[in-house]
C-alpha cells in the first residue's frame, strides 16, 4: 500500500527554510508520498538533498523528487503578470511537488507534460497453494 | 583607487578586472562522464589524469582539484581554470547497488557513506564556482529534478552554465531532448571519453566563461 500524504501551501508558508525542509523530510521518513501545493525554492531544493544525504542509513535509502510547473515560457504576457502578482501576495503556489522515499519510489519520470511515478513491488511472500482433500 | 577596486571586486562588479583565471565546476549527476571529461581536458592540456573512472556510480567521493590548466581557444586566446571535479548530485544512495556491482558488504556501505558526504561537499562548493559544465549523459532522461535542481542552483547564484550532452558516441543518445529540456542554456555535444567534438566544447568553454 501507498501513502499520500497532501500539504497544502499554507501549512509550510510560515515556516522558514530548514523547518519546511524537516517537516517535508520527516512525513517521508515516515514511508509516505509528499504532495505539496507549490514548489520550495531552489535553494531549499539543494538544502533538501543535503539534509537527505545527511539522514541515509541503511534503513532510509534517501528520496525521490519531482516538480510540476507551469511552462513560464508558454504563458503570454498576461498570465506572467498575474503569476508574478499571485507570487508577491500569496506566495509561490504554483505547481507541485512531489517527494516520496526511495524505498518506495523505484523512479520518477517527468516531462514538461505528466509524470510518471514507479512504485517498488512490495516484497511479500508467495501465497501458499491448498489442495483440496480428497 | 585600490579601495575602489576592492569595493566594486566585492559587488562582483570590476571594470578593471580581466577574467584570465576562472574557478570552474564540473557538476552533474553520478556516471554522466565528469571524471571522463576532467582527465580529456587534463589530458589535453597537461598530459595528465586527474581522476579515476568507474562504471559503478559515486567513483569520485571527493572534490577534486587541478589548478593551473590553461586552455586556449582557436583565436590563441588564453584563459586558466582551476578545474573543479565534484561528485555526482544524487538524492538516494543505497549500499544494495553497489553489493549488486559485485562490491562486499562492508566495502558497499563505506562507499555509500563516503558517497553521501561527497553530495554534500559537492552542494557546498556550489558557491565557490565562476562558472560551471553539467555534465549529463545524453543517453539518460534529461528531466530529472536533480539536474533541475543544480541547473537552478546556478542560475540563482549567477553563474555562468555550459551543459555537456555526453555520451554521444553511443547509439541512444539524443542531445536534442537535452536542448528541449534547457532551452536557455548553451549545450554542447562530445564524447569525453573518445575526445569527440572536445574542440567545441572549448570554444563554448571560451564562450560561457569569459
Amino acid at each position: 500500500m501507498v501513502t499520500f500524504q497532501f500539504i497544502p501551501f499554507q501549512e509550510i508558508e510560515n515556516l522558514g527554510s530548514a523547518k519546511r525542509v524537516n517537516k517535508l523530510l520527516n512525513i517521508v521518513k515516515e514511508n509516505k508520498i509528499v504532495l505539496m501545493e507549490g514548489r520550495l525554492k531552489k535553494q531549499e531544493e539543494a538544502d533538501l538533498i543535503e539534509i537527505t544525504m545527511e539522514e541515509i542509513s541503511p534503513k532510509f535509502k534517501g528520496i525521490e523528487l519531482s516538480v510540476v510547473y507551469p511552462n513560464k515560457s508558454k504563458q503570454d504576457f498576461g498570465q506572467k503578470v498575474k503569476g508574478t502578482f499571485a507570487n508577491i501576495l500569496l506566495g509561490d503556489r504554483q505547481g507541485m511537488t512531489i517527494i516520496g522515499p526511495a524505498s518506495v519510489i523505484k523512479r520518477i519520470e517527468q516531462n514538461p507534460n505528466k509524470i510518471e511515478l514507479f512504485t517498488k513491488e512490495a516484497k511479500t511472500p508467495p501465497a501458499k497453494r491448498y489442495r483440496k482433500k480428497k | 583607487m585600490g579601495f575602489f577596486k576592492d569595493l566594486l571586486s566585492k559587488l562582483k562588479f570590476n571594470p578593471f578586472a580581466r577574467k584570465s583565471h576562472v574557478k570552474l565546476g564540473l557538476y552533474g549527476p553520478p556516471n554522466g562522464g565528469k571524471s571522463t571529461l576532467a582527465n580529456r581536458i587534463c589530458q589535453d592540456w597537461l598530459g595528465e589524469e586527474m581522476s579515476t573512472v568507474s562504471h559503478i556510480a559515486h567513483e569520485t567521493r571527493e572534490i577534486k582539484i587541478k589548478e593551473q590548466v590553461n586552455i586556449k581557444n582557436k583565436k590563441g586566446k588564453e584563459l586558466t581554470f582551476s578545474l573543479v571535479d565534484t561528485p555526482g548530485i544524487a538524492t538516494r544512495i543505497d549500499y544494495e547497488d553497489f553489493l549488486k556491482r559485485g562490491m562486499k558488504k562492508k566495502q558497499a556501505k563505506e562507499r555509500a557513506k563516503e558517497a553521501t558526504k561527497g553530495v554534500i561537499d559537492s552542494i557546498k562548493w556550489l558557491d565557490e564556482m565562476e562558472c560551471v559544465v553539467v555534465v549529463l549523459d545524453s543517453t539518460q532522461d534529461p528531466y530529472s529534478q536533480v539536474n533541475i535542481t543544480i541547473i537552478g542552483n546556478l542560475q540563482a547564484r549567477n553563474i555562468p552554465v555550459l551543459i555537456v550532452a555526453n555520451k554521444v558516441d553511443l547509439k541512444k543518445s539524443n542531445i536534442d531532448v537535452i536542448k528541449a529540456a534547457f532551452p536557455q542554456y548553451e549545450v554542447v555535444g562530445v564524447s569525453a571519453k573518445y575526445g569527440k567534438h572536445v574542440e567545441d566544447f572549448y570554444e563554448m568553454l571560451f564562450k560561457v566563461a569569459k
